[in-house]
């Protein structure tokens, strides 16, 4: 029949006093549903006049026809019409009353109140509860870090081995490209502010230090919150959604001791390891650059390295190493442990893990610059 | 018997129940007696398997308590709170078997880990209690290579791992066939013939409830408290038209 939806139905006052809804044509889900505004205002002119739905040359229907006269029928209601849909096909006017049979729930007004004060409230309450939920959460690590000096933590070894494997001998490869192309990037940084005063050699120490004390570790630690953290949050908040943290805790295991300390165990051996790897790799980057570019000889380079790279700068860098396997260690089974019971939450968790971790990682970096700086070192 | 009330392995006595403050069940008090299954039972939502984490001690209960032999769970310390976690083994709803283990480790670990058994001893229980369940021979598989039903069999092995003097089940046949469930219900029933154990088991099959209940409680979700408690033969004639509904009674 009519292509648009408004003309299969046409609203009118019977003669005795109803309000008639013809309906007519075609009923196709997709073809878009007609406007109920004809049958409003065809009730606010009669309010409490009685509905009737009565099919004229309806050819085919299907949800969209049920849909439409369910709306219809809903308006009437709330006018205190008495709705007849008693000449509608059998089908649609059984569906009808079975989308009428329980009224819809009258919702409370939305309790939530969306003042600035109330929205800075809500923040407010929400980090208190989290930071409440951190401190709880190493208060246990702490007595299970205790356990473990004691000797008697209970986990498995496997778990152990896995964790290690994990946070170290897999992340090699990113470990080392980010460094190469970090130490790299500072050699040619810095060759161009250093080629014209003739000081091109100074770039070997540039790139020693810096690479050494600060940025060896700072990369690790961020590539390690975005690879580990991440797994670690991922893994134990699909253990917590599947009910294994719960059945950990039932059969008298820690999750702390048993799920945590495997983890922050590994990360914290091999975070040293993987930094002393990242620094051999920003060497090199900064040496290919010098000899490529700044035609310094590899030995002069190493011979110029070895004078500016004093032991202290290495061993700073190297003990930020457990200090960022530790953050990126808790915050992965902080996030993973916490996590609801919902797919959604495990994604939510391992990016909260990604984001915090790495936050946490560079905070702790600039604290120890500073207290470093302070203490002369 | 004497005359003294036998002391009840587990009684939840005022408890109220619900997270994040919002209750779900209010005043709940039952008993379950030693060597009985009870059935926990009600429409959904309405908190049967919140009461059984409370009960089991995994979520503190916004009122109330829950005792072993008399002893208030929550009332005791942290140490004292683990030594009677002890005494009861759970079957979690989809199982809850450690993904990363093979069955065997799945039962090893809480007899190594928390029973402090030595390793070779620790296996050769284990390997009992899978054959127990059926299960001899799967031992090296992961939860992953198993059905529904074996996993729910494996569950039950570690559940019972450590001799607990009782056992809780979530919806044990939730997710499974007929006949697979039939057999998991006729598995608990042995259990506790064989062993003594006293059993609650939270489900709203109909069939697992006259089959196994001794005894049940009935959790309305709207009026948010237990209405009805008995045997389930006996709630049939319940005087709550909602629970003679809910069991098919006075239908015949």
């Amino acid at each position: 029949m009519t292509a648009t939806p408004e003309g299969r139905v046409a609203v009118t006052r019977g003669g005795d006093g109803t309000v008639q809804v013809r309906l007519s044509g075609r009923w196709r889900l997709g073809d878009g549903l007609p406007s109920t505004g004809p049958i409003r205002e065809a009730l606010a002119v009669a309010p409490a006049a009685p509905l009737v739905f009565a099919p004229e040359r309806l050819e085919e229907w299907d949800s969209s026809l049920v849909a439409f006269v369910h709306a219809g029928a809903l308006l009437g209601s709330a006018a205190g019409s008495a709705v007849d849909t008693g000449r509608l096909p059998e089908g649609a006017r059984r569906l009808v009353a079975m989308a009428l049979a329980v009224p819809p729930r009258v919702r409370p007004a939305a309790t939530e109140d969306d003042a600035l004060t109330a929205r800075v409230g809500r923040i407010a309450l929400h980090a208190l509860a989290t930071a409440s939920d951190a401190l709880s959460f190493l208060g246990d690590t702490a007595v299970s870090v205790a356990a473990l000096a004691r000797g008697h933590a209970r986990f498995r070894r496997i778990d152990l081995v896995r964790a290690g494997e994990a946070s170290g001998v897999a992340a090699l490869g990113i470990v080392a490209l980010i460094n190469f192309l970090i130490g790299a990037v500072l050699a040619f940084v810095g060759a161009v502010q250093l080629q014209p005063f003739g000081a091109s050699i100074y770039v070997a120490d540039l790139v020693a230090i810096a690479v050494a004390r600060e940025l060896g570790p700072l990369m690790t630690g961020i590539v390690m919150a975005g690879r580990t953290g991440a797994s670690f949050a991922a893994v134990l908040g699909t253990m917590s959604l599947n009910e294994e943290v719960d059945a950990l805790r039932t059969a008298g295991l820690r999750p702390g001791e048993f799920l945590v300390m495997p983890r922050l165990l590994a990360t914290v051996v091999m975070l040293p390891a993987l930094v002393a790897y990242a620094d051999l790799m920003g060497l090199m980057g900064g040496m290919l650059v010098g000899v490529s570019m700044l035609h310094l000889g590899p030995l002069e380079y190493l011979r110029q390295t070895q004078d500016a790279l004093s032991l202290r700068h290495v061993w700073i860098g190297l003990a930020k190493g457990p200090a960022f396997g530790a953050v990126v260690a808790l915050t992965g089974c902080f996030y993973g442990l916490r996590c609801e019971r919902t797919a959604a939450a495990v994604g939510e968790a391992a990016t909260r893990a990604v984001v915090v971790g790495i936050v946490l990682v560079v905070m702790v970096d600039a604290l120890a610059t500073v207290l470093l700086h302070v203490a002369g070192l | 018997m004497s005359d003294r009330p036998p002391e009840l392995p587990v009684e939840v006595r005022g408890l109220t129940i619900g997270h994040g403050g919002q209750p779900i069940q209010r005043d709940l008090t039952f008993g379950v007696r030693r060597g009985e299954i009870l059935v926990i039972m009600g429409d959904s939502g309405s908190g049967k398997s919140t009461l059984m984490r409370h009960m089991i001690g995994l979520d503190p209960p916004l009122a109330g308590d829950v005792y072993y032999g008399g002893e208030g769970y929550w009332a005791a310390e942290e140490t004292r709170r683990e030594a009677l976690r002890r005494r009861f083994g759970v079957l979690f709803q989809n199982a809850a078997l450690w993904s990363s283990m093979t069955l065997e480790e799945n039962v090893v670990v809480p007899l190594q880990a928390s029973a402090g058994l030595p390793a070779g001893e620790a296996r050769e229980i284990a390997r009992l209690k899978l054959a127990l369940v059926g299960l001899a021979g799967f031992e090296q598989h992961y939860p992953a290579q198993i059905s529904g039903g074996m996993k729910k069999r494996a569950g039950l092995a570690r559940a019972i791992a450590l001799d607990p003097a009782i056992l809780y089940f979530d919806e044990p046949s939730a997710g499974l066939d007929p006949l697979t469930s039939r057999r998991l219900d006729g598995l608990i029933r042995e259990l506790r013939d064989s062993l003594g154990t006293t059993v609650v088991l939270v489900t709203h099959e109909l069939e697992s409830i006259f089959a196994l209940g001794d005894s049940a409680v009935f959790l309305d979700a709207e009026r948010r408290t237990m209405i009805a408690q008995g045997s389930p033969q006996a709630l049939r004639d319940s005087a709550e038209p909602k629970v003679r509904a809910f069991l098919g009674g006075g239908e015949r």
